[in-house]
């Protein structure tokens, strides 16, 4: 148990941070050190136990800039390399740092399996829609006919969809947020850090150099009211500038409806411990350009981790074949003794 | 062998006829419980007190079709009362189950070896699909020379176990009991140990099951066949007279039988005791690495965890996290699956993390042969990654020393902060032999020390004798630092992209293995200290080399072996050891490369004896090629000229 209170200067090391200026990972790296004296006092967590574990691409380099433990390992695998240290220190608060080419391109796979085994690991996955440490081509989540030095023609692409990535792949906890909306952020970072199991937020963060603007159309302080939907817990999907529409299912069919018209109570208030995903697969699959964009917590459901589930076989098998050492071990079974 | 006269009518039977060692080959289809056959009569074999060495071939397939060449599983046993190395080379008994293990072993059988026959699977659908066509092998000539049994296999087993009431095909499963009965009979062992081996057998199955009742009959139904093997043989006079193989003089101790993989297992887990550590065994299922992890999988209770990971690179990465986290980091793989973690082994060189990585070799490249053996893979062990990226590379001789050589993997890896690959193979990884159980002072010292103190502390800073960085783990107040791939500055440890600091950084880690050399047990000679030829090996060929060498050494000649278990870096006498010999011979199952590692380092013409058919190194091959680089044609071989008795005092000179 700390015996004193940090502030956020404990939790920036001495490094330089070398983003370009004006990145969005800025944004995040503040936010996250702020979060983290509020994380580190209500789970009575010391600095020492936290630690980041990174992939490769901008994001990655986040672990430099933290003044806690930090892995800047390969690309894609940051998930795995996580999932070993936190299925052998289960005593350790792990954040994966990734983005949208090393978690969803390739690191997918590594992604998908951790989720869906529901390791105690915090994924921040950046979001900016483009590669940007090499420099200009399109990521998996780029928009179809995006233009990039790899598609000057546009990309021919689908893009694929992180939180319908997590939820397909039994996520106990998924949310989304914008880096340029630091309330918001800091709330999400703190729900996700409460939460035990694999935590997988989205945060959606502008790359000025390779893909400005890519988030403006529902982000930016004058449009953010309108074209996004904050999702909370118990409450109905309102949003508006004067709290004046609302999504809603019918029949899983999304539509907005007008609150002059319709009847706020008729609304159904948002469940994000729903075992169903199907209305976070709604959610994660809206047209962006026709529907505001969803954040916050789609999805908070309880199921026991990995590593409970890994060392309740351990203590159980303990307890049925009596804790045994090596030497016992290899003496029991099919042995013979032969005389000097 | 006095059974060789064998005539139905004019027998007396002799007083049993003492043997030195005797190698049994079991054959049939792979449904038809050959491995099973083998293993029981293997443990029998250890019990009784002979030395023992096995080996296995079981096709890549799971169900290969029913009685087709493909489908064909053996288990060879070579039971000696003296020293042995290998399984051999040439058979003296081979058990054929029906005529496509026939086709398939026969060439290992000299002339004058006994064959028995499965005369019920000698129809016509059974020699088509075996493709000897119209001919049948038993009357057109094809085993003139050879002591046949042809025996009612199958139908002597179904009426020994009609009483249980059990269907024709449970009942016909119960045919390799049979078979041990007889050979149990020929070898004039009692059956006792080996019903007590079937009732174990099904008590295990008994207990995981819902219906243990319907075990109970399969256990009697496996009793009676035995039995009836064995009457059957007692009775029939069919077989001239008994053999004996006495026991052997091993050393005195508590054995077990393990196989090359399950005294891999065993080798980590003590790693584990021994160190303190826990182990995580991440791995992701590949032949034939899969029983490593079924075994480690079975030590929950020691506190081993084990993740099957999604893919090979998952499986390293999860092992170089536990490593990070201050745990035994483990992976284990066959080549396929070395190629895929590449990237990640070269990470842990970059980051100085104690991992072990286990490739146990089958026959590349690409998927190539999955259930052969082969040691193709020590290249892409020493270089297979990118940039300068060395690492520790050790390789067990045989089954049981693949114990001492897996804690020798954490012992370096650990005190040297390194990766360290263990380079098995499919050879020794499914061959057993008896493994004498160490004392607790036989097993090294794995003394592991976490820094705590941060004013003294630097990421890279490094012990002065070994070089090692400090292994420095989350969770340590004060400690806070970030590692990673890219390169590091010299003792702070913070990204740099400076190139004199990157040199510097190169020939440091390389360094740091070097001084390994100094760390390592010298090369050991068997024979003379010099002389007119050294045969140099590395891994699963030892006891071919060794046997064929100790044989030549028999004849008189100048011959000698040695054999390389740290391949880096290399044990610092070999380069005087290579010098003392006026020629080098090398076998190896690839094409040269150990070879051509010590033609780089010590510039020595060493000749290889090159095998790369999926099938391990045998004596005789290794034999004929030392006659022939001494001087004597191919076939040919001089007198011996030494008897076993003067033999030692020579080697000694």
């Amino acid at each position: 148990m700390p015996e004193q209170k940090y502030s956020r200067k404990d939790f920036a090391s001495d490094r330089e941070v070398r983003w370009c200026p004006g990145c969005g990972d800025y944004a995040i790296l503040t936010q996250v050190q702020k979060v983290m004296p509020q994380i580190c006092d209500e789970l009575q967590l010391a600095r020492e136990k936290i630690t980041f574990v990174s992939g490769i691409g901008c994001s990655s380099r986040f672990p430099y800039y933290m003044n806690t433990y930090g892995f800047h390992t390969i690309h894609g695998r940051a998930p795995a390399i996580a999932t070993g240290l936190q299925v052998s220190r289960p005593d350790l608060q792990i954040w994966v740092v990734t983005g949208d080419g090393d978690g969803l391109s390739i690191g997918t796979n590594h992604l998908v399996h951790c989720l869906r085994r529901n390791v105690d690991l915090k994924i921040l996955l950046f979001n900016n829609r483009i590669y940007g440490l090499t420099k200009g081509q399109y990521s998996p989540t780029s928009r179809q006919g995006k233009r990039t030095k790899s598609s000057p023609m546009g990309t021919i692409e689908q893009p694929i969809n992180p939180i319908s990535v997590a939820v397909a792949s039994e996520a106990t906890f998924v949310a989304r947020t914008v880096a340029t909306d630091t309330a918001h952020l800091q709330e999400v970072l703190l729900r996700a850090a409460h939460h035990r199991g694999t935590a997988f937020v989205e945060i959606m963060q502008n790359c000025n150099v390779f893909n400005d603007g890519a988030f403006d159309s529902f982000s930016t302080r004058a449009v953010r009211a309108d074209r996004s939907l904050y999702i909370r817990h118990g409450q109905p999907m309102i949003f508006g500038k004067n709290n004046d529409r609302a999504l809603r299912m019918p029949s899983g069919n999304p539509e907005i409806v007008d609150l002059a018209k319709f009847p706020k109570n008729k609304l159904r208030p948002y469940d994000e411990t729903s075992e169903r995903s199907s209305t976070a697969n709604v959610l994660a699959h809206l047209n962006e350009d026709q529907f505001p964009v969803p954040l916050g917590v789609l999805r908070c459901i309880k199921k026991p981790t990995y590593s409970e589930l890994l060392d309740d076989q351990i203590q159980t098998a303990e307890k049925r074949r009596g804790k045994k050492d090596f030497m016992t071990h290899v003496h029991s079974g099919e042995i013979w003794t032969i005389d000097g | 062998m006095a059974i060789m006269d064998a005539r139905p009518g004019e027998i007396t039977i002799k007083e049993p006829e003492v043997q030195e060692s005797v190698i049994i080959r079991f054959a049939g289809d792979s449904g038809d419980g050959i491995q099973l056959t083998g293993s029981l009569f293997t443990h029998d074999s250890a019990a009784l007190g002979h030395d023992i060495s096995t080996l296995t071939d079981f096709p890549a397939e799971i169900r290969a079709p029913v009685g087709t060449r493909a489908g064909v599983s053996s288990f060879q046993l070579n039971f000696s009362s003296g020293e042995i190395h290998t399984p051999g080379d040439r058979l003296d008994v081979l058990v054929a189950l029906n005529p496509a293990a026939l086709a398939v072993n026969l060439n290992d059988l000299p002339p004058g070896g006994i064959i028995i026959l499965n005369e019920d699977a000698f129809n016509k659908t059974g020699l088509k699909k075996a493709k000897y066509g119209a001919s049948d092998p038993r009357d057109d000539g094809t085993l003139a020379g050879y002591q046949v049994y042809p025996i009612p296999i199958t139908s002597l087993t179904l009426a020994a176990v009609e009483p249980l009431g059990l269907g024709k095909k449970h009942a016909s499963r119960c045919k390799n009991m049979f078979t041990v009965g007889l050979i149990a009979w020929i070898y004039d062992r009692p059956i006792d140990g080996l019903l007590r081996q079937v009732d174990m057998l099904f008590d295990k199955k008994k207990r995981r099951t819902t219906t243990p009742e319907k075990y109970e009959i399969f256990t009697e139904a496996n009793r009676l066949a035995l039995r009836a093997g064995y009457n059957y043989a007692d009775t029939i006079e069919m077989f001239i007279s008994k053999c004996r193989v006495g026991k052997a003089n091993l050393p005195a101790g508590t054995y077990r039988r393990v196989t090359g993989n399950e005294a891999t297992a065993l080798g980590f887990l003590a790693a584990s005791t021994i160190s303190g550590l826990e182990l995580l065994y991440a791995s992701y299922p590949i032949t034939p690495a899969s029983e490593i992890l079924h075994e480690l999988s079975k030590f929950r209770h020691l506190g081993v965890r084990t993740v099957q990971a999604e893919d090979e690179i998952a499986a390293v990465g999860m092992a170089i996290g536990a490593a990070y986290g201050g745990k035994l980091g483990l992976t284990g793989t066959s080549g396929p699956g070395v190629a895929l973690k590449s990237e990640a082994i070269g990470l842990a060189v970059m980051a100085e993390l104690p991992l072990v990585i286990v490739n146990v070799q089958r026959g590349g490249p690409s998927t190539g042969l999955p259930t052969k053996t082969e040691q193709a893979d020590l290249l892409q062990a020493m270089y297979g990654r990118n940039g300068e990226c060395p690492v520790v590379v050790i390789a067990p001789q045989s089954p049981a020393d693949c114990f001492g050589m897996a804690l020798e993997a954490y012992r370096l890896a650990i005190k040297y902060m390194t990766p360290v690959f263990l380079l098995s193979d499919g050879y020794i990884a499914n061959g057993s032999e008896p493994w004498r159980i160490p004392d607790n002072s036989e097993l090294p010292d794995i003394s592991v020390s976490f820094p705590d103190d941060p004013e003294e502390f630097q990421p890279y800073a490094r012990n002065p004798d070994t070089l090692a960085r400090p292994w420095a783990i989350p969770g340590t107040p004060g400690l806070e630092h970030c590692i990673g791939g890219i390169e590091k500055e010299d003792i702070a440890g913070k990204v740099s992209y400076d190139s004199a600091n990157h040199e510097r950084m190169i020939h440091l880690r390389d360094e740091k293995i070097q001084k390994i050399a100094n760390d390592v047990p010298n090369i050991e000679l068997f024979g003379p200290k010099s002389g007119d030829l050294l045969v140099l090996g590395w891994g699963g060929t030892y006891g071919a080399i060794r046997h064929a060498v100790q044989n030549a050494q028999k004849h008189g000649l100048s011959v000698a072996s040695a054999h390389i278990r740290y391949l880096n870096p290399l044990p610092t006498n070999l380069g005087d050891i290579l010098r003392d010999f006026k020629q080098v011979l090398m076998p190896e199952l690839n094409s040269g490369q150990l070879r051509m590692l010590i033609r780089a380092e010590y510039l020595v013409d060493a000749v290889g004896l090159e095998k790369i058919s999926g099938q391990p190194l045998q004596t005789n091959e290794v034999e004929n090629r030392i006659y022939k680089m001494l001087g004597f044609s191919p076939a040919g071989k001089p007198e011996p000229t030494i008897t076993a008795n003067n033999l030692t005092s020579i080697q000694e000179a």
